[in-house]
């Protein structure tokens, strides 16, 4: 610790050089942060998808709907638990801007089958008697500002009322919050009765469904029962587990994306390298000095340990400051992606390795031209000055 | 002795002196030409994306060319009309006409699920039932192997962009349509616009697989002149038999892609300024411990005489000259990588891919070189000031 003044006085040296090299840090940290935000928002959903939830779609194609007579055919099906169905509603609240996702579900059973939504006992209850009632998600609801007891008109592209309307009004019952941090909340939950009873057209027929199996060791298997329950009728099936669909549903946003990730992966190490290289600069400058300090008896070990102290307390007091920016910036901007990209987060586990990649560039900017000064004759590094 | 002649001769020879140094400083100023390269490719490698997607979107629409949707549906996806209705469009003043009749083709839009070429995972690919007339609404359409689909007969052409992206989509593989399988039997490009993306068939056979009876979902139409649009919309939606909404191709492509642009805007523009950022704080860096490495230097040349004027301005030019050699390998870069690469992605508001490639433009490339230039001159400017302010006497005494 005594030494610590030391070190201090070698950054505050070149007042300039530090800023400039710890500003350089801090930008990499944040573009670090946003990476591993866009990541999350990616393939995120894969790892929170239910191991115990199959997807069952319309084989040709997830627009083609499925008629809800399956259900009870699948409830009988070796292996599963139970099926619930939902369907999308295409909606739009005041502005296509504002896109978040809302379906028709059978409450009960969709609470049951997806417990990562946290719905307040009372709320649910208040959502099993209204029928027109529905449920949101945190973010939405904080979106808008909407609060328990509003009255949301949403304009369906798809659906329409019975008398040709378009507007359906959702009587906010609930807001629920997610199980964790990735849980989306954004979507919105209705009745599927009251939309079955009240649209005008496709009757009876559902979008998609999810089943519970008892087996997650099962999942394969189960998922081919399924299909061949509906093969060659007229609506057959396409099953897979969440996390298989989830992943398609990602790669279907495409490379984009992915190459998006990958160029500030390379920007992220560019920045490093140039800043290594100047940082190494700056600790070979002094070698004059190190021998000064071996010739009044400052041991090789200690000369090593100052060298790399420094550089790691410059790279982790610019990573820890990045990595901060970071968490507060990417808030903001999911605010603004919200729609596209719901679960953009920075995860805590990257902040971590974030930290841990602050601390290995300063022991890897370090060790040369710390290994060099321990290297050096006293008498050579003295005759250098 | 002040003269102009002579203080550009000073500007010349300390430049020349700076630069001939260089290798000694090599490190450094490698370290400053990759950074600003690494910007420049990093800000044109992103924005070719959204021209690529702006691009596929832009020519898919010309001026010419109108889509008529139910009202309120906010794509083709969710539109929906009768016979009758088609009728009563295709028949409304404005449209071009040939001798076999108007130039509106209504048309059927759905998707059906195929395997990414590249990750093999499904992807929602669009399938759209047209009329004859939809080769000529559209500007540049052709065939480049195999043949066109017979009408009426099960059979589809692929677009190019489609071809490449999906599985299954060469001439003579079967894709499988509701319950039934369909040969391909032609491959069209369509001067890289959205059509690209799509595979197409007879809307009359799409309508009998799909048990669509006798509707569509919407009409494109070819109108005799771009400025008679006013007047096609004016009497389809003063029409009391019709709930239509006409949109012009151009704007409809543009309200498809915004979500997308918007995306990718947001993202790329977001990276480029942090990185920017980033490069002009490497290259102050640089600048200035080339400046620090060159105190005593510079001081000589001022006390013989060389003006703090000329200093600053040799001094930009070197690191104006380094930002340069970046932008300029950052711009090849990106050209090398990413121009004319050709991806799909999901376009939210039709629900189904669509295909496009990067497109590193001249403007792109102009613009990286731009960003280069600024930050050479910040990088440059404080420093090179530094240096022509350096107390002479107190600098020569470092010797």
């Amino acid at each position: 610790m005594k030494f610590l003044h030391l070190i201090w006085c070698n950054l505050k040296r070149k007042k300039l050089r530090t800023s400039l090299t710890l500003l350089s840090i801090v930008v990499a940290f944040i573009l670090f942060g946003f990476l591993s935000a866009i990541q999350q928002a990616l393939v995120g959903g894969v790892a929170l998808a239910g191991a115990d939830r199959l997807i069952v779609r319309e084989k040709v194609s997830i627009i083609n709907l499925l008629p809800v007579s399956y259900e009870a055919r699948m409830d009988r099906i070796p292996g599963v638990d139970f099926a619930t169905h939902q369907t999308w509603f295409g909606g739009i609240y005041q502005d296509p801007k504002n896109f978040f996702m809302q379906n028709p579900v059978e409450p009960e059973k969709f609470l049951k089958i997806h417990p990562e939504i946290i719905l307040p006992a009372d709320e649910e209850k208040a959502w099993l008697a209204t029928r027109t009632g529905a449920v949101v998600g945190r973010r939405t609801a904080d979106r808008f500002h909407w609060k328990i007891g509003d009255k949301v008109p949403i304009r369906s592209t798809i659906w329409s009322q019975a008398d040709g309307n378009r507007i359906w009004t959702f009587d906010l019952v609930g807001i629920y919050d997610g199980k964790d941090k990735g849980t989306d909340t954004t979507p919105l939950f209705f009745r599927y009765d009251y939309f079955d009873e009240a649209r005008q057209y496709a009757k009876g027929r559902v979008g998609w469904y999810t089943i519970r199996i008892k087996d997650p060791t099962q999942a394969a298997e189960v998922a081919k029962r399924v299909d061949a329950e509906f093969e060659n009728s007229p609506a057959e099936t396409k099953t897979e587990p969440e996390g298989a669909f989830i992943q398609g549903w990602a790669s279907q946003l495409g490379n984009i994306v992915l190459i998006v990730s990958s160029i500030l992966g390379m920007v992220f190490f560019t920045i490093l390298l140039v800043t290594g290289n100047t940082m190494a600069q700056a600790v070979r400058e002094r070698t004059g000095e190190l021998g000064v300090l071996k010739a009044i008896g400052f041991t090789n070990a200690l000369v090593v340990a100052l060298v790399l102290a420094e550089s790691c307390l410059l790279t982790v007091l610019g990573g820890s400051l990045g990595l901060g920016l970071a968490c507060v910036i990417t808030p903001v901007m999911a605010r603004n992606l919200a729609g596209l990209l719901p679960m953009f987060f920075f995860p805590v586990r990257d902040l971590l390795i974030g930290f841990g990649l602050s601390l290995a560039l300063g022991l890897v900017t370090g060790i040369f031209p710390a290994l060099q000064a321990m290297r050096l004759r006293v008498a050579d590094a003295l005759r250098r000055m | 002795m002040a003269g102009p002649i002579n203080w550009f001769s000073q500007i010349g020879s300390i430049t020349k002196f700076g630069l001939l140094s260089l290798p000694q400083r090599r490190g450094a100023a490698a370290a400053t030409v990759i950074g600003i390269a690494g910007v420049v490719a990093v800000l044109v490698g992103v924005l070719s994306i959204a021209a690529g997607f702006r691009h596929a979107m832009a020519v898919s629409g010309s001026p010419d060319g109108a889509i008529v949707l139910r009202s309120g549906a906010d794509s083709e996806m969710v539109s929906g009309f009768g016979r009758d209705e088609t009728r009563v469009i295709a028949n409304t003043p404005g449209i071009a006409r040939t001798a076999q009749g108007p130039l509106a083709s209504a048309e059927l839009f759905v998707i059906i699920d195929l395997p990414k070429r590249s990750t093999g995972t499904d992807a929602n690919v669009p399938l759209r039932g047209v009329e004859p007339a939809a080769l000529l609404v559209r500007d540049n359409l052709k065939i480049v192997r195999g043949r066109m689909f017979e009408w009426g007969k099960d059979e589809v052409i692929v677009g190019s962009g489609a071809a490449q992206e999906f599985a299954g989509l060469d001439v003579g593989s079967n894709i499988q349509v509701g319950r039934y399988q369909w040969p391909v039997v032609g491959v069209f490009s369509a001067n890289g616009s959205a059509a690209e993306s799509e595979i197409w068939t007879d809307a009359k056979v799409l309508q009998a697989a799909y048990h669509r009876g006798d509707s569509f979902q919407s009409i494109y139409v070819k109108l005799d002149s771009p400025g008679s649009f006013q007047g096609f919309k004016d009497s389809l939606t003063s029409n009391p038999q019709l709930s239509v909404q006409v949109i012009r191709q151009s704007d409809y492509y543009a309200q498809q892609s915004e979500t997308m642009t918007l995306l990718i805007t947001i993202l790329g523009y977001i990276i480029a300024v942090l990185m920017a950022v980033g490069a002009v704080l490497g290259a102050l860096n640089t600048m200035y411990s080339a400046v620090a490495a060159r105190t005593r230097e510079i001081a000589t040349l001022r006390a013989l005489g060389f003006g703090g004027g000329a200093v600053v301005v040799s001094l930009m030019l070197e690191s104006l000259l380094l930002a340069l050699a970046g932008g300029v390998i950052g711009g090849a870069l990106a050209y090398f990588a990413f121009n004319n690469f050709h991806t799909s992605t999901m376009n939210f508001q039709s629900f189904s891919q669509i295909t496009f490639a990067f497109r590193v433009t001249p403007e792109l490339l102009v613009r990286g070189v731009v960003w280069a230039t600024v930050i050479g001159l910040i990088g440059g400017l404080f420093p090179a000031i530094r240096a022509a302010r350096l107390p002479i006497a107190s600098a020569l005494r470092e010797l």
